[in-house]
């Protein structure tokens, strides 16, 4: 049994930024961080008590109270809903005799709700924490006898499309070095090319980010390279918790060397020598996979000091999140690596000049790093082959609910959506009743408007968007309120408090939605008000969407809240 | 020497520093812009929002003490949706926490309830939240009561930044953050809190009082922070 003493050892003399992974360290052992342990932690990092309290409270999987031997973590997102979640919870608690969120008498199981696990192709999903061995992901929860005791599963996730940055055989991932290659874009990069030059390329293959916010990809880097302050950093946001998008989990679970070139790449660009690595503490496979393949690229001179006998040196650090949505906005992610609370920060300034530590930063999505050895290796105009003048290159794209094959699809932005459910995803199962476009961020679709292409720009154009690639398709057998409610419900959950319109927004907009059945008068515009008040008022993009779906849901389905057409 | 920049503030013509905020320069020409938050002396964190404004040529609607003066910028502080905001961020406030404000120690000299006035919240339509929370009265010489506490966080930041003790964090998250000392422990036990008062009289509403004060009774006294911060500076 390790002692909280061993845990603390290799983290004396570090500073603050250290908390996140000392009290994963701590969590794992324990199951839970207790009072003496943050007074050691507080004594090693010299960070004030009160400030770890305040941590280990703001993120969702690190505990104050004991958890159990084997804790079950039961996403509750659409998808997942859809697919019988809440059957799962009431037979898990049927089966300890305990609701969700109490301790067996003997210690040794806990089952809470989580938000989405990004495992929406295999809905209804699962995470299991397990005392001293870490988290592993169980979906679909075809036995819940094997959430309570270790059961073998394998899951392949269906993918196809161009065969660009997916492998056209999705059963032989690379992911290993043999597997993947030896880094050639990264030594041709440095060899020929500086890093105007690689600005150059990505600024002409026209990449568009792929996290949600849309924002090109060579400006980002271009205003990061020009700022003078010292050190850059590159930070990859694999914090993938927008729900129904999982396309970055199985990037970095299939191809964990292509993230890595692209983030040295990037680096190049932007002048930074450290990178760090944000992953999301819910996608513990995918954190595995990444470790691996960062030692293995380090064993191989790819990344470290002076890689290819080049001036260029290059390391990553990958950091686990703990379950907190927010921390995918990008300077709530700074403040998770910095070791606070996952608080956004009131912009302007942009993290091109003031970003991780204070320092220039850019942050990039997976899927968007992903595309920048292919984009090196081949030229921007190899990449423009693939989608519009606007949305140039392919787009990974996560589909969930009812579609015969959910699943991560790679497109060339420009198909219809009716194109792409039917060509793609095998077709409906049973008869549409809407689409989720972008996820809990996202806006509703009635079968009426499915003939959108597929673009940024034709969806911007309808009031809609491509956010971060999640699709979720509903059939007329699901209940839209109950959507919704689980919508503002993961809102009201992941909202950080900070900023007064979100923190009190999302509340009262989840109230609301739980009347629906019986109204209070005025309940509608009441609604409109408070989604309004959040959308504009708020000071990140959390606050700024927490109404987005239920509000387009108003305008096209005014029934389901008590108003007429 | 800093330079001095011109801009308009709702169609006027007035100057400031290049390093001042919207809200230091609309205060220096007594236009009123709502704070909350805001403190003079502590570091600002944006988080209320009642000090949004429009300025001219941005997309959205800036925080008007975060952000820098700069030349030629065009400011408007009293549209109609901005109102319409305040209203409704007031509004949110008062039926959120259990305000009580004829039972409350700062009755009449409240800067929630003053806020009200000052924004045009006459009534509140929103159901109330009702919320359960707790009060701390172990400290020898203050409460806090954390149904009246709005989370502006001043007494977090001038415990940290001012008097270096960080007795006060933030637990929870999102509509479940409160106010903590230490580990969410009784204040009367803390280990760290040095009873220097800094908190209750940097506090907005009736959460943080003195013991001993009857309804209306307590008044807090704030214009000691920005000596200290000048003094703490130059040292």
């Amino acid at each position: 049994m390790t002692s909280l003493e061993d845990l603390l050892v290799p983290y004396r003399g570090r500073a603050r930024d250290a908390l996140l992974p000392l009290l994963w360290d701590i969590q794992t052992a324990f199951g839970h961080i207790d009072h003496d342990a943050v007074q050691s932690i507080s004594h090693t990092l010299r960070v004030p008590a009160a400030e770890i309290y305040g941590v280990i409270h703001f993120y969702a999987l690190f505990h104050h109270q004991p958890t159990g031997h084997t804790t079950v973590y039961v996403c509750d997102s659409p998808s997942c809903g859809i697919a019988g979640a809440d059957r799962v919870i009431a037979a898990l608690s049927a089966r300890l005799g305990v609701p969700p969120g109490t301790l067996t008498p003997d210690g040794q199981f806990l089952v809470l709700h989580s938000p989405c696990l990004g495992l929406c192709e295999h809905a209804p999903a699962a995470l299991i924490a397990r005392r001293g061995a870490g988290e592993f992901a169980y979906a679909p929860v075809d036995d819940i006898d094997c959430l309570l005791v270790e059961c073998a599963q394998t899951r392949q996730t269906i993918t196809s499309g161009e065969g660009v940055m997916l492998t056209r055989q999705p059963q032989q991932p690379a992911q290993t070095l043999p597997e993947y290659g030896d880094y050639a874009a990264l030594r041709r990069a440095l060899a020929e090319m500086s890093p105007h030059r690689v600005i150059a390329e990505v600024d002409a293959a026209g990449l568009i980010g792929r996290g949600g916010a849309a924002f090109p990809t060579g400006t980002k880097w271009k205003l990061t390279h020009a700022a003078p302050a010292q050190p850059h950093y590159l930070v990859c946001n694999a914090d993938e918790s927008e729900p129904g998008t999982f396309k970055d989990r199985l990037l970095m679970e299939s191809q964990p060397h292509l993230l890595l070139e692209g983030m040295a790449l990037a680096a190049y660009a932007i002048g930074a020598s450290k990178g760090f690595l944000f992953i999301r503490g819910e996608y513990p496979e995918a954190a595995r996979h990444l470790q691996a393949a960062i030692d293995a690229a380090a064993a191989a001179g790819f990344l470290g000091a002076r890689i290819f006998d080049t001036d260029f040196s290059f390391d990553i650090e990958l950091r686990r999140g703990a379950g907190a949505y927010i921390c995918g906005e990008e300077t709530a992610l700074f403040e998770a690596i910095e070791g606070k609370r996952g608080f956004p920060r009131v912009k302007p300034p942009y993290p091109t000049t003031h970003g991780l530590f204070g320092k220039p930063t850019s942050v990039n999505n997976v899927e968007t790093l992903c595309a920048i050895p292919l984009i090196v290796a081949h030229g921007s105009a190899w990449f423009r082959q693939w989608g519009t003048a606007s949305s140039a290159g392919t787009k990974l794209v996560s589909v969930s609910g009812h579609v015969r094959r959910p699943g991560v699809y790679e497109i060339a932005p420009g198909l219809t959506l009716r194109q792409f459910l039917h060509d793609y995803c095998g077709g409906l199962v049973g008869p549409l009743r809407a689409v989720l476009m972008g996820g809990a961020a996202g806006t509703f679709l009635t079968p009426e408007e499915i003939d959108v292409p597929l673009t940024f720009e034709h969806l911007r154009a309808i009031g809609s968007t491509f956010g971060s690639g999640a699709i979720m398709v509903f059939n007329d057998t699901t209940d839209l309120r109950d959507v919704l409610r689980r919508l503002a419900r993961f809102f009201q959950h992941e909202s950080c408090g900070k900023c007064f319109p979100c923190q009190l927004g999302t509340q009262r907009q989840l109230e609301v939605l739980e009347r629906l059945e019986q109204p209070l008068p005025g309940d509608p515009q009441r609604l409109r008000d408070i989604g309004l008040t959040m959308t504009e008022a708020s000071l990140c993009g959390l606050g700024q969407t927490a109404a987005s779906a239920v509000l387009s849901a108003m305008q096209r389905w005014p029934e389901l809240f008590g108003e007429t057409k | 020497m800093s330079v001095v920049v011109t801009l308009k503030i709702n169609d006027i013509d007035v100057s400031g520093q290049e390093d001042e905020t919207i809200l230091d320069v609309a205060r220096e020409h007594d236009i009123y812009i709502p704070t909350m938050c805001h403190l003079d002396g502590l570091s600002s964190v944006g988080a209320c929002r009642l000090c949004l404004v429009e300025v001219k040529g941005m997309n959205r609607l800036v925080t008007a003490c975060t952000v820098k003066v700069a030349e030629g910028m065009e400011v408007y502080t009293e549209t109609e949706r901005l109102k319409k905001y305040r209203r409704m961020l007031v509004e949110m406030l008062f039926s959120e926490g259990n305000h009580i404000c004829s039972v409350c120690v700062v009755n009449g000299r409240c800067e929630l309830q003053s806020m009200a006035g000052r924004v045009g919240v006459q009534h509140i339509t929103l159901p109330y939240y009702n919320p359960l929370r707790t009060l701390d009265t172990t400290h020898e010489r203050f409460v806090i009561d954390r149904n009246r506490c709005i989370l502006c966080t001043r007494c977090v930041r001038v415990c940290d930044e001012i008097e270096g003790a960080h007795t006060w964090d933030l637990g929870g998250r999102g509509i479940e953050s409160h106010v903590v000392t230490d580990l969410n422990t009784f204040w009367g036990d803390s280990p760290t809190c040095t009873g220097c008062s800094k908190c209750v009289h940097v506090c907005p509403t009736g959460a943080l009082f003195e013991k001993g004060r009857s309804v209306t009774e307590m008044t807090k006294h704030r214009e000691f922070l920005p000596y200290l911060t000048m003094m703490r500076e130059k040292k």
